[in-house]
């Protein structure tokens, strides 16, 4: 299934003000709790995986993503959440965790089966490899834009 | 010797960002007509998978005292330095 697919509407926020990163995972992971995507202990398990082994992405443009999940245990269906950050938060590097990524995207994943879930994944890699696309995201006000642009 | 190279590709659960990197390092070795094998691991499975493999990718910090190469890399999720990394890989297979 597609990202557009699998993106969960009522788990989209944009222009989020979040301090730190912690407030953007516990914003996202109450939207796929509220929505019944994941179990109760999904948020925390995101944010104990986080600290040992982080998701900060460099992209090499204008704007930095993060991919923060977990183990299937915590996931009742497949779903992706996702925001844009009114200012960045710093998630640490994924290759280089010693290194702080100033994030402005994140894309928090809720996957029910390890490696079932390739065509999904890929697409998001691909939004990663298109900076226009991803200066695009950063500028929509409405989660039915989101949608919309993700389907192309 | 089996007739391909084996790639253990490793990230933090396994989940999804090794499912990503295996995918694109098979694609990519299989349109430069080299046979291989990806499996994935957790980067903590590393030291007792690497015995198996030919040359380790991985997008986390993992373990390199078991003597097999290991490329870390994230080029494969964010496209940058991919081919880079590509020839990396293709130099470390055939050494």
């Amino acid at each position: 299934m597609p990202l557009s697919e699998n993106l969960v509407k009522d788990a989209i926020v944009l222009h989020l003000q979040a301090e730190c990163w912690t407030d953007v995972v516990k914003v996202l992971g109450g939207k796929l709790e509220a929505a019944g995507y994941v179990k109760e202990t999904y948020t925390c398990a995101v944010i104990e995986r986080e600290k040992t082994l982080p998701t900060g992405l460099p992209l090499g443009g204008s704007y930095d993503v993060a991919i923060p999940h977990t183990d299937v245990i915590h996931v009742l269906k497949p779903g992706i959440a996702f925001a844009t950050l009114e200012k960045p938060v710093n998630f640490q590097n994924m290759v280089d965790p010693s290194q702080a990524v100033p994030v402005s995207l994140v894309f928090m994943l809720a996957l029910s089966e390890p490696h079932a879930q390739v065509e999904m994944l890929q697409e998001i890699a691909g939004v990663f490899q298109d900076l226009s696309l991803v200066e695009s995201l950063m500028q929509l006000n409405d989660t039915a834009e989101v949608l919309t642009l993700l389907k192309r | 010797m089996p007739p391909y190279k084996r790639i253990l590709v490793a990230c933090g659960t396994a989940v999804a960002t090794s499912t990503v990197v295996a995918k694109a390092i098979e694609e990519a070795l299989e349109a430069k007509g080299i046979p291989v094998r990806v499996t994935q691991c957790k980067a903590s499975e590393v030291p007792s998978k690497a015995a198996d493999a030919d040359l380790i990718v991985s997008t986390t910090p993992v373990p390199t005292d078991h003597g097999k190469p290991v490329i870390q890399t994230l080029a494969f999720l964010t496209g940058i330095g991919k081919e880079a990394v590509l020839e990396q890989i293709i130099a470390k297979l055939t050494e």
